[in-house]
């Protein structure tokens, strides 16, 4: 299995430098691997551009958590008052869904020309697209929570604010959970599109230049790096997911995919 | 020892002349209680037996305070609007303890619902775990048992609170048979060690004379009361051996003479419901 899974990333790899040296493909267009590659060393030596890789990813990374946290924490409390207050949730239903039709990218130059070229503009544009998937799934979590349940802590004494706090955030748990994966990867989009649309440092940024200087091996290596970092950021939020509900049975969630 | 019938003592549950409306989703309104009078004694078993649908939950509903009365007049423990979280227990048909929750939490979260500190309220969880016979699996997680098991949580659940009122909504009705006469014989050995009033709600036959002093026959929907009837069989009862007692056998024919018909009523709508 595992030798399989290593075979077809050789062949696809070995493909791609194979049919660019024989000019199947013009590696103009489409880089070869071993330039990404050397692309990758280069940058990790040498520097970018805008400076040392590491600060470049570090600038990104801390984008998208503070974006990711922000955009989780407000998601989780508007879901569960929303899914709470019946009224409240249908006096503000239209506008939640004519904010939701907006695409979120296109909030970018708002906030760029407001919030500046700076960090606070990449991690705004961050926690809108992570807002409303964790504010859709904690508004669901909230209204799906069982009857049974609380009718039982309300037999139990519960107050209204601890059926919430003791029923309804732990049920909603699960489905807040399950955004996270999602959600995360949306963060890493907000503030690499926010760094395309204006900035001074960032894995975005590096795309850019390299886009702009026709350099196609240096944007396919800025891909491999975020694709790593998306991956390890994936790894520790699934780390956290089997701790949180080890309540549940196959709390291990298969994590083949 | 408790006596077969309570008679005397005051009532802790009275219902006169108590209809409930429910408006279902396509806005019709739907009547499941009609013009019930019942009363439940200080101390008394109580029983409900009647068919699919003639409203005992609904009973449980109200008098738990988790739904208000349409019309009619209420009075449990003295007041004549219950409200959930007094002095009212309630076991669930299907289970209501938090799967997120150990067994331990689980039982210690009356308590703390109530105002208790941590450490105090799993001091008497960890006594309320003992009782129902779960030491060793404070530490488990409700889909970690076996569902005899988690039912004895949610015993010890309701149990912890002292409920003067103890309401059981067809509570091992999803066990097996040894299971389940098992928890009836336990849960009759901790009642008597209480001074709670019981209403069980059943639509098995046998378990309601088995554990009641009393028995109420519901008819089919809208509920109404159709019988009410004594059951003064010694106590201590041993459940699995109580059935073969000629006077069991006696009164478990006069009260189903009264329930066939209201299961055949209810039987022959649910086929014209086809």
């Amino acid at each position: 299995m595992q030798a399989l899974r290593v075979g077809l990333g050789v062949a696809l790899l070995g493909g791609w430098e194979l049919a660019s040296r024989l000019g199947v493909i013009d590696p103009f267009f489409w880089g070869r691997p071993s330039g990404v590659a050397e692309r990758i060393y280069i940058w990790s030596t040498q520097g970018t551009a805008q400076g040392p890789l590491w600060q470049q990813v570090a600038v990104t990374l801390e984008e998208t958590v503070i974006g990711f946290l922000i955009g989780v924490a407000l998601g989780i409390v508007a879901g569960i008052v929303l899914g709470r207050n019946r009224l409240l949730s249908e006096i503000l239903a239209p506008y939640i869904k004519a904010l939701n039709s907006i695409p979120r990218v296109v909030l970018g130059p708002l906030f760029i020309v407001s919030l500046g070229l700076g960090m606070p503009s990449k991690v705004a544009l961050a926690v809108v697209m992570v807002f409303f998937v964790v504010f859709f799934n904690a508004f669901q979590g909230a209204r799906e929570a069982e009857r049974n349940l609380i009718a039982n802590a309300r037999i139990l004494g519960a107050s209204p604010r601890q059926v919430t706090t003791e029923v309804i955030v732990p049920s909603a748990m699960s489905w807040i959970i399950a955004s996270l994966h999602t959600s995360f990867g949306f963060a890493l989009v907000g503030a690499v599109v926010g760094e395309f649309l204006g900035s001074t440092q960032g894995l975005g940024l590096v795309i850019a230049t390299a886009q702009n200087t026709f350099n196609v091996n240096g944007v396919f290596a800025s891909i491999f790096i975020l694709a790593a970092v998306a991956l390890v950021a994936e790894a520790v939020i699934t780390a956290i997911e089997n701790r949180l509900i080890r309540w549940r049975p196959n709390a291990l969630v298969d994590v083949a995919i | 020892m408790k006596g077969g019938a309570a008679d005397g003592r005051p009532p802790v549950i009275r219902l006169s002349g108590v209809t409930k409306n429910f408006r279902t989703p396509s806005g019709d309104a739907y009547t499941a209680l009609r013009d019930v009078n019942m009363e439940v004694r200080a101390g008394e078993f109580c029983a409900i037996v009647g068919p699919t649908g003639c409203g005992k939950s609904t009973t449980l509903a109200l008098v738990s305070g988790l739904e208000p009365v349409s019309e009619g007049d209420i009075d449990v423990l003295g007041s004549a609007n219950p409200k959930p979280g007094a002095r009212v227990g309630y076991v669930f048909q299907s289970d209501a303890v938090f799967p997120w929750k150990s067994v331990l939490d689980n039982v210690a979260a009356g308590p703390r619902y109530r105002g208790a500190r941590d450490a105090e309220a799993k001091a008497r969880a960890r006594d309320w775990v003992e009782r129902v016979g779960l030491r060793g699996f404070e530490r488990y997680y409700p889909h970690q048992l076996s569902g005899g098991m988690r039912k004895r949580v949610a015993l010890a659940q309701s149990l912890i609170t002292e409920p003067e009122i103890l309401l059981m909504d067809e509570p091992f009705s999803a066990l097996d048979v040894q299971t389940r006469s098992l928890m009836e014989d336990e849960l009759l050995a901790i009642w008597s060690s209480t001074s709670a009033s019981v209403l069980f709600v059943t639509h098995d036959l046998e378990e309601a004379i088995a554990l009641a002093d009393r028995v109420f026959v519901f008819s089919a929907g809208p509920g109404t009361i159709k019988g009410n009837y004594v059951v003064d069989l010694p106590r201590p009862r041993n459940v699995s051996e109580i059935r073969f007692e000629p006077r069991f056998a006696r009164i478990y024919q006069e009260i189903w003479s009264d329930l066939r018909d209201e299961v055949l009523v209810s039987y022959e709508r649910a086929k014209r419901a086809h």
